[in-house]
């Protein structure tokens, strides 16, 4: 009846298991008691059912968020336990530091990274290109629905069963079922296959967008650096993602119907997991950077008030990036023993990514050099990135030449490199994207303040609590350690550990800086939808923009479209006449195939097959029904469209002076014409 | 699913966007990830070939005339699908129903076939359990056949959708996704006759 489950798997077996499983329970009860604070009715009917992108894209990032604060506690407890196992055991035992070490890294990449991205993306990318929404809003609410259901199971293996023991990447043999007999390995992989379903969707949905939905004139290369990056983020979802569900679901036949694919028996072939894994796990390091670099590029160039330098190559840099992905493979495990000439192959093509990626260095740098720098914090995280960035860019370099990584393979120096790509790189990037664009999404800026001391603990915290891991590196230490017994080592994870109670801190701040903003809110409205002067047709619509974003879809002449809108004093003209507008109606396809996509991953993980196949019978019974409805839009009227702009109108003329206006290059940007 | 550009009081330029050419679009690169999918199947199934572990090879377990009749089926229910897509494009709602009613029998009767041919195997003793070279047939083989079981409920559904509201432009549209698909499969096969079963016999 209930296949596997027993009520062994609740964690009664260990004190830390079970506070973990309490904090879960708990936060899932806060969860409940927002959802009944803010109204479920509400909530229901605005949210979970809306397929209105700005929405969806506000989810993702309140999903990242939570996941975020999960993922962290992860890192805690890993630098906690290394910073005091000298010749110890610490306070965990290793199968529990095993799950951490294997959670942090399935977490921070999957349902941090992924739902951070993919929100933003969702937020601006349709206001950026001139459209009034995605090209298919169901399946994008369809997306996010799977995406919560992977990360829904991997928080919930926290309280029933226990999650992998066998790292973020999950290599055979270890967890095949012969030496990860328990149901570790299943909660990982279904929780990658559920979500990689999400991610492959949400890359067919945006690859179609900005193909078929730009505005008219907006030619590829007048498309925002940002939307550049999506697109090439979204093709490599649709291309790579596939990879990731070949070499999980393989593994799900090996453990579960006892096949061999890789196993160390019977015509098994391990390697072959390794090579499908980084097939595409090397694309998905630039589908987690490329957003990064996109914010980066429309933060220099708005808060230098310059346009974009080397736009051109900044474009051709991406799609260099993106297509190199996929060509870099092997680099993951040049001690895995391929010829030399093999090796070499791809650790040149590894360098060569440097190439692209240094163009993009300086395109920045260039872009502020001369500049009128408005210093917010936005810009902090980019100035931050670029320092730190280059450190792990060229670590990175030293890493592609196969005879140096035959030295620091899975030593902390690897840990070291990647954190350095991914925290000042991707999460930075997320962070001032989340810090540039808040404004647009909800209609009043966020506390500056809070934001630049976040800054300030982020960056010396990583610098704290990754450096010494380099050192560690050359010293010999190798990663994923639980305890040790160099005494050399000990201070150099003492030091980490303190870099990681100073980003705790950072992490602290920015909780800080969206409780101190929300309640200060009414100083710091967005009333003009363009708060920071922008360049690029998302600041045209209003903050938080009407459901179809905009009444009329603007005509593009060029790169900076809404600069040179403003500047021609024609941003805010008042058409002849508005027209009706056909919208999207809610539906609950996502909120149902997505939670029915988690009960169907749960079954498959205990091996309950009569709930497995109810629930996959009525995912497809709703995809179904769901295709005999026609009737899938409403009209707005022109006169709605109409009293909704009038008032915007209303409330422009009551901006005070803008916030950019006190920016130091105020006198070079005119003010909106026709605002009144 | 309305089309926007047909609606003559809602025109607009972003609104000029042709759903159904977008669908289209979105549905060609759904295939291109899917083709992903298959290509490292493919691949996996090419580098565990010879891993048969001293079981049964693909010498004695496979049998070309019941691979040559699934390829017909197969074939065939393309050609068939193509006639019903004629129909569909006359407007004629009967003789479409028609054509896919014979395609869905000559697609059943392919996974029928296939469902023979892995329960004969199975029995023999060459289950995928057997070794990686079984593995990795029976699983791109029934990838494929799991596709094509996923083609034979939605042809149900499409026709149930052409008796219920008739030959109208969202269904249309539709159907012409289903036929990207079935056509897509055929090609998937040819793949797979000629990497894995003429190898495998010759």
């Amino acid at each position: 009846m209930f296949g596997k489950l027993t009520i062994d798997a609740l964690p009664f077996y260990s004190a830390i298991a079970m506070g973990g499983a309490a904090i879960t329970v708990l936060g899932g009860l806060v969860v409940l008691a927002l959802i009944i604070w803010l109204g479920v009715r509400y909530v229901w009917s605005e949210w979970l059912t809306s397929i209105d992108h700005k929405r969806i894209g506000i989810m993702y990032i309140m999903l990242a968020s939570v996941m975020l604060l999960r993922g962290f506690a992860d890192a805690i407890m890993m630098r906690a336990q290394q910073a005091i196992a000298l010749n110890s055991d610490g306070y965990l035992p290793p199968g529990h530091f095993d799950q951490v070490f294997s959670s942090h890294g399935t977490i921070m990449i999957f349902f941090v990274a992924m739902p951070f991205l993919t929100g933003l993306m969702n937020i601006v990318m349709p206001q950026q290109i001139g459209a009034r929404d995605v090209s298919f809003p169901v399946m994008n609410s369809i997306s996010l629905f799977f995406t919560a259901a992977g990360a829904v199971l991997v928080l919930i293996s926290l309280v029933i069963g226990k999650f992998s023991t066998a790292g973020w990447t999950g290599y055979p043999p270890y967890s095949g079922i012969e030496y990860s007999p328990d149901v570790g390995t299943d909660y990982w992989i279904w929780a990658l296959l559920i979500a990689g379903v999400g991610s492959t969707l949400t890359g067919i949905n945006f690859v179609t967008t900005i193909a078929k939905r730009r505005a008219p004139g907006m030619t590829l290369m007048r498309m925002p650096l940002f939307t550049w990056t999506s697109l090439c983020t979204s093709l490599l979802m649709v291309f790579a993602f596939p990879a990731l569900t070949v070499a999980a679901a393989l593994l799900a036949l090996d453990r579960m119907f006892g096949m061999h694919f890789f196993t160390n028996e019977a015509g098994g072939n391990m390697m072959n997991y390794i090579n499908l894994l980084w097939i595409w796990g090397h694309p998905e390091v630039y589908i987690l950077i490329l957003p990064a670099f996109g914010v980066y590029s429309e933060v220099t160039a708005t808060f230098a008030r310059k346009r974009l330098f080397g736009y051109a190559s900044l474009v051709y840099a991406t799609m260099a990036i993106a297509f190199l992905s996929f060509a870099v493979w092997l680099h993951h495990f040049f001690t895995m023993g391929s010829s030399a000439d093999v090796n070499a192959f791809f650790g040149i093509t590894t360098m060569i990514i440097a190439v692209p990626t240094g163009v993009k260095i300086f395109d920045w740098l260039l872009t502020m050099y001369h500049g009128r720098l408005w210093m917010t914090a936005p810009m902090y995280w980019t100035v931050g990135f670029i320092v730190t960035f280059v450190i792990g860019g060229m670590t990175g370099v030293l890493l592609a030449v196969p005879p140096v990584d035959y030295l620091m393979h899975n030593t902390t120096f690897l840990i070291a490199h990647f954190h350095n790509m991914l925290i000042p790189g991707a999460l930075f990037g997320y962070f001032a994207g989340y810090m540039y664009w808040f404004p647009k999404a909800f209609g009043f800026t966020l506390d500056e303040r809070w934001g630049i001391r976040a800054f300030w603990f982020w960056l010396i915290g990583f610098w704290l609590a990754f450096m010494p891991l380099y050192a560690l590196g050359f010293l010999g230490m190798p990663r994923r350690m639980e305890h040790y017994n160099v005494a050399e080592w000990q201070p150099y994870l003492i030091l980490a550990a303190f870099g990681v109670v100073l980003i705790a801190a950072g992490i602290a701040c920015l909780i800080m800086q969206l409780v101190v903003s929300i309640q200060n809110r009414k100083e710091a409205l967005d009333l003009t939808g363009d708060p920071w002067g922008g360049r690029t047709l998302e600041w045209l619509t209003s903050s938080p923009p009407a459901p179809y974003n905009f009444a009329v879809v603007p005509e593009v002449h060029d790169l900076d479209v809404f600069h040179e809108m403003k500047r021609h004093g024609i941003a805010y003209q008042q058409p002849a006449h508005y027209t009706d507008i056909m919208l999207p109606r809610n539906t609950a396809v996502g909120v149902i195939t997505g939670g029915f996509a988690f009960v169907l991953g749960f079954a498959m993980i205990w091996q309950i097959w009569w709930l497995a196949i109810v629930a996959g019978l009525v995912i497809l019974l709703t995809l179904a029904a769901r295709s005999f409805n026609d009737d899938t839009e409403y009209r707005m009227t022109a006169a709605e469209v109409q009293a909704i702009e009038d008032q915007r109108r209303q409330v422009m003329a009551t901006a005070p002076r803008r916030a950019w206006d006190r920016a130091p290059a105020a006198q070079d940007q005119p003010v909106p014409q026709g605002a009144t | 699913m309305t089309s926007l550009a047909a609606d003559a009081s809602a025109e607009h330029p972003a609104a000029e966007v042709d759903v159904y050419e977008e669908k289209a679009l979105g549905f060609w690169i759904y295939l291109m990830s899917d083709a992903i999918i298959f290509a490292l199947l493919f691949a996996t199934y090419v580098i565990m070939a010879p891993n048969h572990a001293d079981g049964p090879t693909a010498k004695t377990l496979f049998n070309l005339g019941r691979t040559f009749g699934e390829t017909m089926l197969l074939l065939f229910s393309s050609i068939t699908f193509g006639f019903a897509s004629v129909a569909i494009r006359f407007g004629k709602q009967r003789l479409a129903l028609t054509w896919l009613a014979v395609t869905f029998v000559l697609g059943a009767g392919f996974v029928a076939l296939e469902i023979g041919e892995f329960t004969g195997m199975y029995e023999q003793g060459a289950g995928p359990q057997r070794s990686g070279f079984l593995s990795a047939f029976f699983t791109l083989v029934g990838t494929h056949g799991l596709h094509v079981s996923t083609g034979l409920i939605w042809i149900f559904i499409l026709s149930l959708q052409v008796l219920v509201k008739g030959l109208t432009e969202p269904v249309t549209s539709r159907l012409f996704r289903l036929g990207l698909f079935w056509h897509f499969l055929d090609i998937v096969w040819i793949g797979i006759f000629s990497i894995v079963y003429l190898p495998g016999v010759l």
